[in-house]
């Protein structure tokens, strides 16, 4: 097997597996099977681990890259888009179940919850920015809109940051587990301004080299 | 203090029938332990086999018809941060916490003070059940059947002094016991505080019981406060210290959030958190599609306790 079947029929699978074990796992908890349980307050379990597994998968996305680069694996970009669309999945999960079991179709606190409620306001914004975003995923997509795709998707990074600011906003009192999130996110996003600097500057070096050559009038 | 004759909605009363019947029920579906006929659905609403009977007298005066949450729900979804930021938190981490031998000291504007054994501060108080609800600032509740005796009749026996104006509780302090305190997520220990009026009415309750049997350590063991008509964070957990003073006590939560939680902290549907809505809650245990229900102002005992509080601007004082 050549790295592109290795990809193709091995790690996808297995990263398509452990990105629905997450929803299995709560699934059971729901229902009682197995001996797992949500415990007293199901629907907020559900609705919380819903949401903290969308941005863990909306961190593993971005994740990808440096981690493609330090170790040298460019294959691994083959496995960025379905961690992002589970990522997607169960953002889309989450709000499910805010809507339906936590507000009960409760359409008129849905519409306060999202004009007055801050976290909810910029919970709700990240959710809608994703769907472009899950929208343009596809091969077809990405060859139609060309470089517009590659603007188009740095969009994540706002996400992300909505994201990690939600969870933070709705916390009661103790915030360490959302300030984790924050820390990993703010490492991954330092990694790319690090990096785009370093590219800058190869480049202003490149042009300065370039200067030595007789001037061009302006 | 003009305090009215407490007064509940017949609608809210339980008739006797229905809930000596309920007891009954209850008290039969434990003896029978697990026995087939008695449906393991009864056997797992109460308390476990072996945990210590209290005894007690029923007040359905003073009871909510609603059904109360079971046992288990009550005992592994708390707040209870001194063991814990998350709900299960507490039933896992407050195990091999002892509440005996107990102490509690008694300081301030009052006649009698100095310590008192749990026992001396038993002493004399003829214990009764309360079906109370209980609304979470969170906006969660739960229906709970309490075992205590009001607080009035223990803190009679202090005489507060005239310039007794409010009453401050203290939790204890022991990080070795309470694992929680050794972050600090909150200012330790965890003090709260009542107006003395609020302290002093007959909806105010010193609890040691739910469900008929001795406070378990999660739910603040061996003595805890209730008010009814106020945010759950009021009813001050594992109280070691009572103080009568005549300055408003500097209490927990509104010292770590002031624009977030107020020293009233009376149940109002009317005055959001700055961040969630406090219109509804969700009930606990109840169906999936039924929870979410209208909250009461003054969690539904606005006609025993809203005269407390005449001429106040509640939106201030929340």
């Amino acid at each position: 097997m050549n790295a592109t079947e290795r990809y193709r029929y091995v790690y996808k699978p297995l990263v398509f597996i452990a990105g629905l074990t997450p929803l299995v796992w709560l699934t059971c908890g729901a229902f009682g099977w197995f001996g797992a349980s949500l415990g007293a307050d199901p629907v907020k379990e559900l609705e919380h681990e819903c949401g903290k597994t969308a941005l863990n998968f909306l961190l593993l996305t971005l994740a990808v890259t440096p981690v493609r680069n330090i170790l040298g694996l460019p294959q691994l970009l083959r496995l960025r888009r379905m961690l992002g669309l589970f990522a997607f999945f169960y953002v889309a999960v989450h709000f499910t179940v805010y809507l339906v079991l936590d507000l009960e179709l409760n359409w008129s606190t849905l519409g306060a919850d999202i004009a007055k409620r801050p976290y909810i306001t910029i919970g709700f914004t990240a959710l809608l920015l994703l769907i472009p975003l899950a929208a343009t995923s596809t091969n077809r997509m990405m060859r139609r809109l060309g470089r517009r795709w590659t603007s188009l998707h740095r969009l994540v990074y706002v996400i992300a940051i909505l994201g990690v600011w939600h969870f933070y906003w709705q916390v009661k009192r103790d915030v360490r587990e959302p300030l984790l999130s924050a820390g990993m996110l703010a490492v991954l996003l330092l990694y790319r301004v690090v990096r785009a600097q370093a590219a800058r500057s190869a480049a202003r070096a490149a042009a300065s080299a370039g200067a030595h050559l007789p001037s061009t009038p302006p | 203090m003009p305090t009215r004759v407490p007064r509940i909605a017949p609608s809210e009363i339980t008739s006797p029938e229905v809930y000596f019947s309920r007891r009954t029920l209850l008290a039969g579906a434990l003896a029978a332990g697990v026995s087939t006929l008695a449906g393991p659905a009864e056997a797992a609403e109460g308390p476990p086999a072996d945990a210590a009977r209290l005894s007690y007298t029923a007040n359905p005066r003073y009871s909510v018809s609603e059904p109360p949450n079971k046992y288990e729900d009550i005992t592994t979804y708390n707040n209870f941060y001194e063991f814990g930021t998350y709900k299960e938190d507490p039933s896992r981490n407050a195990r091999s916490f002892h509440a005996r031998p107990w102490s509690v000291r008694v300081e301030g504007e009052a006649e009698v003070r100095g310590n008192f054994t749990l026992e001396d501060i038993l002493k004399g108080q003829s214990l009764e059940e309360r079906i109370y609800r209980f609304r979470c600032v969170e906006a969660w509740s739960l229906v709970v059947p309490w075992v205590g005796f009001p607080l009035a009749s223990l803190l009679a026996r202090f005489k507060p002094t005239s310039r007794a104006k409010y009453v401050e509780f203290t939790t204890l302090y022991d990080p070795n016991r309470m694992p929680g305190q050794r972050v600090a997520v909150l200012e330790w220990p965890y003090v709260e505080g009542l107006r003395i009026d609020e302290a002093m009415h007959p909806l105010t309750l010193m609890v040691v019981g739910l469900y008929g049997v001795v406070l378990p350590n999660q739910d603040g063991a061996p003595l805890r406060l209730i008010v009814p008509w106020k945010y759950g964070f009021k009813g001050i957990k594992s109280i070691v210290k009572i103080r009568f003073t005549e300055s408003q006590p500097r209490t927990t939560w509104a010292l770590a959030t002031p624009n977030e939680y107020g020293f009233y902290a009376n149940v109002n549907p009317a005055v959001d958190h700055p961040r969630w809505s406090q219109a509804t809650e969700r009930r606990i245990g109840a169906p999936f599609l039924a929870q979410r229900r209208p909250t009461l102002p003054f969690n539904g005992y606005a006609d025993q306790v809203a005269s407390l509080y005449q001429g106040m601007d509640l939106r201030r004082y929340f």
